[in-house]
Formats: C-alpha cells, structure tokens, sequence
C-alpha cells in the first residue's frame, strides 16, 4: 500500500509510459501510409528517440550533462557491422579484424545485442575514472572520450574503414524495428527512473551532498546509469548503420551530439516525456529547415538557403529553451492522469528547476 | 642530447600556448563558473579575421584581429551568458557548447567548409639554427609571449582594481556582491580578459599551423577544458600548469611513439591524463571553494 500512496494507482503508474508510446505508435501507423521521403524523417526521427531515451536514462537522472555518448553509438554501429558483413567483404576491407570476428556466424538481433553490451562494457569502463570527477569535470572528460574514440575509428583503417566510409553494411532497419527498440526504451528507461537506483540518483541530481549524507552511493550508481544508457544509445548506433548500410567515424561526432542534447534539452532534460517531446519537437522543426534548404518555389521564384542554416536555427532554438524555459517545454514534469480518469492533482517539486 | 633540447624547446613553445589557452578559460570558469566551450571558436574567429584582413599591414591585422576577437568575446557574454548567469552549472555548460555550435556554423555559412590559408608574416616561420638546435622565430615569439602574458595577467589580477574585484567575486560572488563589487562589471572584464588571451592564442596558434577550418578551434580548446580540469577546476595556476603540462605531453608522445601510432597520439594524451585524474581527481592545485560546502 505504501507504492499506492507514493506512486498511486496502477494506472496513475502507467499513464507516463503509455501517452508517449501511443504517441509514437500513432505517428508510425499515420507514417506508414505516408511517403517514403516521410516514412524516412519518421525512421530517422524514431533512431534518434532511440537516443535521447538513452541519453536522458543517465543525463536526466544524475544531472551529469555528457557530450561522449555518441562514441557509444559509433561502437555499436561498427560492432555489429562487423559482425553481420558477408565474411569475404570483410576479409577485403577489414584485415585487421580479429579472425573470431571475422569468422563469426551470428543473427542480426545477436550482433546488435552483443554490440550494445560491448558499448555498454566500455562505459562502465570509462566511467571508473570519469566519475571519480566532480560533475563539470566527467562532462568535458566525456567530451575528450568522444574526441578520442572518434580519432580512433577515423584512424584504424583495418578495422573501420578509417577515413573512406565503410561501405557494404547489410540493411535490415524499417519504420517497425525502430518503433520497436523505441518502446523497448521508452519501458526500460520508465522502469530505470522509477527503480530505487534512479530514485537514489535523482536525489543525488538535486542535492548531492544531502544524498551522500543519506548514505547514496553516487559514483557506483553513475557507472550503472552510463552503461545501461550506452547500452540503448549503442543500439540506436545499430539501427543507425542497418539503416544506412555506410558508417563514417564524422557521422558520430558533433552534429549527432549536438542535435540529441538539444533534442533532451528543448523537450525538458529532467523526465522521459521531455526526451520524447523533445524529439519530436526539434525533428519537426529541422524538417521544415531541411525543405527550405533544399529550396521552394514562391511563384516563379526559386528560393534556397544556404547549408548550415538549419545547425544556427537548432542553436538559437536550444540557446532560448535554455534562456526563457530553462527545464524545457514539459518542465521536468510526466504525462500525469488526466483527473476525467481518475487522476489525482499531486504537486510535483523535484526536478522542477533547470 | 640535441634531440632532447631540441624536444625541450619544442615542448615549451606548444606548453605556452596551451597554458594560455587554458588560462582564458580557467578565468572564466573561475568567476562565473562556466566551461565556455565557445573558447575555440573565438580563436577560430581570430583566424577567419587573419583571412579577412590578409591585404592590411601586419600590425593593423593583429590590432584590427585582437579588438574583434574581444569585441566578439564581449557579445557573446551580453547575448548568451548575461540571461543566464542564474543559472545551474549543467544549463551553462550546455548552453555554452550551443554557442560553440552556432558560432561553428555560422562561419561554415559565411566562409564554406573548405580549408584557407593563412599567410601571416610568414617570415616569423623561418628557422633560426644555433649549435645544431631548430627554433624558429615565432618558436621565440610565443615563448616571450606566454612568458611576459602570465606575468601580466598575474599583476593585474593581485595589483588592480578590476583584477582584485575578480578574485573576490571567484571567491564568493553573492560577498563581493554585498560589498559593492557589481557582478556585471566583473562579468565584462573576466570575458575581455579571456577574449584578449584567446585573440593572442589565435594570432599565434593559427599563424603557426597555417590553415584554418570552421572546426579549427575545437582540438585546442578540447585540450584547454581537459588543462583546466587537470589543474584543478577554479585554480588559475592550476590551469595555467595544466596547458604546460597537456602540450609537453603531446609532444613527448609525438617524439616517443612509433610512426604508426602517432594518429592515436590524442587517444594517449587523454588515455595518460585520465590515468592521472584517476589518482587525483581533484587535479594539481585545489582551490578552497571548489570543495562542495553544505
């Protein structure tokens, strides 16, 4: 009885869960009789989701901002290439590939899963001397492992491709495989922030020396965070790169950081249902900056503006979230229980300011 | 021992560099507690405006590049920082790593992505040899320059007015508030400060790799961030030390490491440094308020 008082009732409990996966369902089935140029903003759209759930299961419940977790993705993304490429592709374009790997007969559901633990395995890994940092600092040292990590692939020829992209990766990811690792992580990171862990990590985001002073043992809970949030970030690498069927080390570097913070910070960095606004908000936004990029017709007249136009709006759009409405369009806040349903008006206080 | 001394001297002049670099942002982290990631950018923009300025008298082209780097400095504080100065050290960080973006891409929309020369006094880059040792003059220029910069900076933080006011906001902003320092007035001179030290960085960083990218000033202000933290967050000696420290070390491994290696240099740059951070955490120099109080 006691989860009834704090949490309320089941379907109270559900209800965060339940609005953003009917909202992302209803856009897919709607995208599904669109156009393909629309059907591709969606699966795009849904990857990147991928992400910022990702992102937001270690940004919005330590407060800890990372810059590094694209280097996740990129390690997923490459990991199950490797593992999925037709072996004689590989033997030509990666010489340096282990022979197990190389050898290796496994399904594409096995490659990601392995390529996902991978890229969870390194964070933890990182993250033992990361989070020994105060908070500013783990944050540009994740900006250094992205910097390093993205040298590396961009460098390691026999192993990546190095600077020609890697070419041959087999395509498999539709609008329905990614609306289905979208749920999986929207379910995972709902279940993570309710879980005592992301409680006790919340408590340390608000005040951390009252958490330490409860007994909160932060850097531990910092290193599980990360991981399990590479964990998701890596298979959106993976949906990535089935998708594309090419990988570049560049495609994983700052414009791939850039546009998912900006995604968790607009939509409201604090809870799951800002990731999930978030996305939607600035895809929607890019979208249309894509079009007039790519030029209009107002009459007889052709109009087009010039690249990088739509990289200065998503900046000056993230920059004023951040000025004017600093916890972002949701503020902090979940989906809650309309009262017609039976909710309860419950004032929430943590996670209120930016 | 040539090659050692020829190392030593090549370590000193990149060190300078760095621990200038990591001196402009160490200020403003120092006062305002904010990483400002748009660090290189400011030096990218020096650059562009070496590019822009490439006809005029060298002399009017350091001036004319100083005044627009601290100009630039200056507005990024007005428009970006000044509205956010309430805000949560995670909100301006982010914030801070938009504005690098922006500024990124608005140079990509002005100047395109494609490499420019800079041809800056080019006859700084020739070598001068004595008993067999390499330097060349703009070697000379930066180590005079980061020499005589430190000492400078250090005088007017202890000696002036503007100076003592900024260490009395680093040290309790909301005290020197009450005592009348105003907080935009420290503000002001903290981001002219570190505009200025970015504006000497960018004349003699760009002058010397000779080419400049939208993306030129990310890799040494990566170094300068991880300087500041090496040296320990808040200290200004620290992150002085810590830019010596970080450009010695990339030189040393370019010597140490096997040709093949050497695209990873960064890779064990970070490798070590998080080695040493490993250890201690709090870096070199730990400065009283940096210490979480209750």
């Amino acid at each position: 009885m006691a989860a009834e008082r704090l949490f309320g009732s089941w379907r109270e409990r559900l209800w965060p869960v339940f609005v953003p996966v009917a909202l992302i369902v209803v856009i897919v089935v709607l995208a599904s009789f669109g156009s393909g140029s629309l059907q591709r903003t969606v699966t795009d759209g849904l990857i990147k989701l991928v992400i910022v759930v990702g992102l937001s299961m270690f940004i919005g419940n330590s407060g800890v901002v990372s810059f590094g977790h694209a280097s996740f993705m990129a390690i997923g993304a490459y990991v199950s290439a490797w593992f999925t490429m037709p072996a004689a592709l590989k033997r030509m374009r990666l010489p340096d590939l282990p022979a197990f790997i190389a050898q290796a007969q496994v399904s594409q559901l096995e490659a990601a899963v392995i390529a996902a633990g991978v890229a969870a395995a390194a964070a933890a890994l990182i993250g033992v001397p990361l989070f020994r940092l105060a908070g500013v600092s783990a944050s540009i040292g994740t900006f250094a492992v992205l910097a390093a990590i993205i040298a590396m692939i961009g460098n390691w020829d026999g192993l990546t491709g190095g600077k020609s992209s890697l070419i041959g990766v087999p395509v498999y990811t539709n609008l329905w495989i990614a609306l289905g690792v979208a749920i999986a992580a929207i379910v995972v990171a709902h279940a993570f922030q309710r879980s005592r862990y992301g409680l006790r990590l919340q408590g340390s985001r608000e005040d951390e020396v009252a958490a330490k002073a409860v007994g909160i043992g932060i850097y531990g809970l910092r290193i599980l965070a990360f991981a399990l949030s590479a964990f998701f970030v890596a298979l959106a690498g993976v949906l990535h790169g089935h998708y594309l069927g090419i990988l570049s080390a560049d495609a994983f570097f700052l414009n791939i950081t850039v546009i998912t913070l900006a995604m968790l910070v607009i939509g409201g960095r604090n809870s799951l249902a800002g990731a999930v606004v978030g996305v939607i908000a600035v895809t929607t936004v890019t979208e249309v900056f894509r079009r007039i990029e790519a030029g209009f017709t107002i009459g007889d007249v052709v109009v087009a503006a010039p690249v990088g136009l739509t990289e200065v709006a998503l900046a000056i759009f993230m920059l004023g979230i951040l000025i004017f409405r600093p916890a972002g369009i949701m503020g902090g806040n979940e989906f809650t229980l309309p009262a017609q349903l039976g909710g309860k008006r419950h004032d929430r206080v943590v996670g209120a300011q930016g | 021992m040539t090659i050692l001394l020829q190392g030593v001297l090549d370590a000193v002049s990149i060190g300078g560099l760095f621990a200038l670099m990591a001196l402009g942002i160490g200020l403003i982290f120092g006062i305002m507690r904010l990483i400002n990631f748009a660090h290189g950018e400011l030096i990218t923009i020096g650059g562009y405006a070496m590019v822009v300025l490439a006809d005029a008298p060298p002399l009017a082209t350091a001036i004319l590049t100083l005044l627009f780097v601290i100009l630039l400095a200056l507005v990024m504080e007005r428009l970006a920082f000044r509205p956010l100065r309430q805000a949560s050290l995670p909100t301006l960080l982010i914030a801070s790593f938009a504005v690098s973006y922006l500024l990124q891409n608005v140079l990509l929309l002005i100047f395109g992505g494609n490499t420019k020369g800079v041809n800056f006094l080019p006859s700084l880059s020739q070598p001068i040899e004595f008993s067999g040792l390499r330097i060349t003059y703009l070697q000379t220029v930066i180590i005079v320059v980061t020499i005589v910069l430190l000492v400078a900076v250090t005088l007017f933080l202890k000696r002036t007015r503007f100076g003592i006011q900024m260490r009395a906001a680093a040290e309790d902003f909301r005290m020197a508030q009450l005592v009348g320092i105003g907080a935009t007035a420290v503000a002001v001179t903290a981001f002219a400060t570190s505009g200025f030290l970015a504006s000497v960085v960018s004349l003699l960083y760009i002058t010397q790799i000779g080419v400049i990218l939208p993306q030129t000033g990310l890799q040494p202000a990566l170094f300068g961030f991880v300087a500041t933290v090496l040296g320990g967050l808040g200290s200004l000696l620290g992150a002085a030390v810590g830019g010596f420290v970080i450009g010695c070390l990339a030189v040393v491994l370019q010597i140490v490491l096997p040709l093949e290696l050497r695209l990873f240099r960064d890779a064990f740059l970070f490798a070590i440094l998080f080695a040493v951070l490993l250890i201690r955490p709090q870096g070199f120099i730990v400065v009283r308020w940096a210490r979480e109080r209750v």
